[in-house]
């Protein structure tokens, strides 16, 4: 088992995550030798447009791709040599929530409890915090069928979370969650990052980003464009008090206009 | 400026829209999506229909030859055959009308416009009775063809007779599906009516076998038929109720009696449902299921290793497929004449009992290779595998022990029954049962792809090869048991021939990254 549950002790200077040199290439290059550092217990968000590799890179990370070169180190570990230790320390939540139609939500986190090998006792107590949590106390007897989107989207995130991961890396997880839920949802993030955890997450909704991270990549062709707080990068750009958005458009078309 | 309003959805329109729909799906489902192969698909079927006239031709030439008598025995022989076909049609029409309640695709767009959804449904069940005629007509052709070709074209009337049966039975078939809707609730209809339309199917070919098995003490429907009891004990030729097989045989008269019965059953029955049907829709649309499934599950987390959590996992899955439990359901019930004919012999010495091992063995093998599909290509949560701290290989493991669990759950009863009478016999059977599920097994492994678990029912679409390889192997397998338990080296052929298969679909697996 892995290097134990969450907890406050990496320094703020540690490294969750370090990426070097990262490539991918599907019919046309995915990911062109991407850098990507994220410290310990911060709450990133990685920025871009469509087809940017936003979600080629997470898919490395969580080690369910491939790259054709470079590397990834996860808490020190080499996810591609030993992507088993990565994976114990990690959770990965996609926009289409991975989760089965014909289990109740206790009995997924029941399950994903045993593929991370997680104490019984100790995965129920989790799996009862987070149903409470994230509001799904009356229908976590109930079979996953004919949940909606926001719904499935929380038991996936429960599933994430009852492993008490140390880094949780999102790819769109508020997209289609009402506001009700995409609250819970960003409460629960943010105490996870309060308890030391590391978040990555990719979001189109650019105001959640603007809120909740600490810092901001931007992604474009596969390469990171920018990044830094939101007042790093505005102070790139020359923008002063300018939303995240413009910020973003701007980076984006300065990209376009120099390819 | 405004668009031009041409005229509102008509009947022949939605026609047009449902027959392109249709053929596309067809095509596309025969093809794998793979258009250059349609080509190869034409090729394929003329060929299938050139074996399939031979295979009749051989089966049925001695017979037809010498000219057919309509006496007493044809008639019955007939009549059983047509009633095989319209419980078939009976349970297709079934599931598809289930289908056409629950499944959502176009119905959306389709019922929020200003199209009349009653045409749309008229149309859908018109489409429901064709395809079950026509799938039944591919059937019965080689059939048909070889006894019109030997005596007379008067049997080419045997397809009016199945147009009339197809509009009969859909019409039968869409009155008890709207009937379970009315008096079970749009919650449980959806499982119920898979259930019923399974032992629909499954009810008649079990029936007459288990009355051959008691009386004659044999699984031949025909020795049955022949039989002199039976023949002398069935109705005056005159009687109405030859009425389908005298039109099957060419007279006229019976013949337009029986299409206007059918096909005027089918007109009164989408009369009657048809403007309903949007309704039902609807309702089964706003059905909340979660309501339907709830579940109340342990108390306490169970502390479970990795391979154990993925097993059960497995396990609770395939229990609360409905679809799937119908299947396995109607698999099952396949197995029931043989087992009466273990009970009807039992003591009477071995040699009728031959015939159970083979029967287990491919039964087994085509159990086990859809189980396996369902385990591995049909993970719902394939993300969630590869993002979990467990080697690939320990997964596909576990998947492979809850698919072999399953098939032994099932066969060691009958196992444990024919050891009573013959433990030799029962050892041939768990080996062959062993290595023909596994066989089977590891063919969707090497040819797994990723597919929703939906779409079982085509899962022969994502690879024919792994499709032909599963279903080719049981048969040897089946053959090689059945030689063993004869007790000759014979055996060693088909064994042979199965390890081939297997070896050279090893070979041809697509290779994987990583």
């Amino acid at each position: 088992m892995a290097p134990d549950a969450p907890n406050g002790s990496d320094s703020p200077s540690s490294v969750a995550l370090d990426v070097r040199g990262l490539s991918k290439h599907f019919d046309k290059p995915a990911l062109d030798g991407l850098d990507l550092t994220v410290r310990a217990g911060e709450f990133y968000a990685l920025l871009g447009p469509n087809g940017a590799g936003k979600t080629t890179t997470l898919r490395i990370v969580a080690g369910l791709l491939r790259p054709d070169a470079g590397s990834v180190s996860v808490f020190g570990t080499d996810a591609l040599a030993d992507p088993v230790a990565a994976k114990r320390v990690i959770a990965w939540v996609p926009d289409e929530p991975p989760i089965y139609e014909k289990l109740t939500p206790y009995e997924y986190l029941e399950f994903v409890a045993g593929l991370w090998g997680v104490d019984a006792a100790h995965a129920e107590r989790r799996a009862h915090e987070l149903v409470e949590r994230l509001g799904l106390g009356p229908n976590a007897h109930e079979r996953c069928q004919g949940f909606s989107k926001g719904m499935r989207q929380k038991v996936a995130l429960a599933g994430a979370l009852v492993h008490d991961p140390r880094l949780l890396i999102l790819d769109e997880p508020l997209t289609g969650l009402d506001a009700a839920a995409a609250r819970q949802a960003k409460d629960v993030l943010v105490e996870r990052v309060r308890d030391g955890v590391t978040v990555i997450m990719t979001t189109h909704i650019l105001e959640v980003a603007e809120r909740m991270a600490e810092r901001i990549g931007v992604i474009d062709r596969g390469r990171l464009i920018a990044e830094g707080t939101l007042d790093e990068l505005r102070r790139q750009l020359g923008h002063d008090g300018t939303s995240l958005e413009e910020v973003f458009l701007d980076l984006v078309a300065r990209q376009s206009a120099a390819a | 400026m405004t668009l031009a309003v041409t005229q509102s959805a008509t009947l022949g329109w939605f026609a047009r829209h449902e027959l392109r729909l249709f053929w596309r799906d067809f095509i596309s489902m025969l093809t794998a999506g793979k258009r250059r192969l349609e080509g190869v698909l034409l090729l394929v079927a003329f060929a299938f229909a050139v074996g399939a006239h031979l295979f009749a031709a051989w089966l049925l030439g001695p017979y037809a030859n010498t000219g057919i008598v309509l006496d007493k025995a044809t008639l019955l022989m007939v009549t059983t055959s047509l009633l095989l076909f319209v419980t078939m049609m009976v349970s297709q029409a079934m599931e598809s009308v289930t289908r056409a309640f629950y499944a959502r695709a176009d119905l959306d767009l389709i019922l929020s416009s200003p199209a009349s959804s009653r045409r749309l449904f008229a149309v859908r069940m018109a489409a429901i009775a064709l395809a079950a005629t026509l799938l039944t007509a591919v059937l019965a052709a080689p059939l048909l063809d070889v006894l019109a070709y030997y005596d007379g074209p008067r049997w080419l009337a045997g397809y009016g007779v199945i147009a009339a049966m197809g509009a009969l039975s859909t019409a039968g078939a869409l009155l008890l599906t709207v009937a379970l809707f009315r008096t079970v609730g749009p919650k449980r209809t959806r499982m119920v009516s898979q259930i019923v339309s399974a032992v629909i199917g499954a009810a008649f070919v079990i029936g007459i076998q288990a009355a051959a098995i008691l009386s004659t003490g044999s699984l031949s429907r025909i020795t049955l038929l022949r039989s002199e009891a039976v023949v002398a004990a069935a109705p005056d030729p005159s009687s109405p109720i030859w009425w389908p097989a005298w039109a099957a045989t060419g007279d006229v008269a019976s013949l337009v009696v029986l299409l206007a019965i059918g096909f005027g059953a089918l007109a009164l029955v989408i009369a009657g449902t048809a403007g309903r049907f949007g309704a039902y829709v609807v309702a089964a649309a706003g059905v909340d299921f979660r309501n339907a499934a709830v579940h109340r599950g342990s108390a306490a987390f169970r502390p479970l290793a990795v391979k154990r959590a993925l097993r059960r996992k497995e396990w609770m899955l395939i229990r609360r497929d409905p679809w799937l439990m119908s299947q396995t359901l109607m698999q099952i019930l396949y197995l029931l004449p043989p087992a009466l004919l273990l009970w009807r012999n039992f003591g009477d010495g071995v040699n009728a009992l031959l015939i159970l091992v083979p029967v287990l063995v491919m039964a087994s093998g085509q159990l086990a290779g859809g189980l396996a599909w369902l385990a591995v290509s049909g993970e719902d949560a394939p993300d969630l595998m590869a993002a979990a701290p467990v080697p690939a290989r320990t997964i596909i493991v576990a998947k492979i022990e809850a698919v072999l669990g399953a098939v032994a759950l099932i066969a060691l009863p009958l196992l444990a029954a024919l050891a009573f009478a013959s433990p030799r016999l029962a050892l041939v059977g768990a080996l062959g049962i062993a290595v023909s599920a596994g066989s089977a097994t590891m063919v969707q492994i090497w040819f797994r792809g990723q597919a929703k678990r939906s779409n079982f029912r085509r899962r022969q679409t994502s690879s024919r090869v792994a499709t032909l390889a599963e279903a080719l192997s049981s048969i040897l397998w089946a053959g090689t048991a059945a030689l063993v338990a004869g007790g000759t080296w014979l055996a060693l052929g088909p064994a042979l021939f199965a390890l081939l298969t297997l070896g050279g679909v090893w070979i041809i697996r697509p290779r994987r990254e990583g």
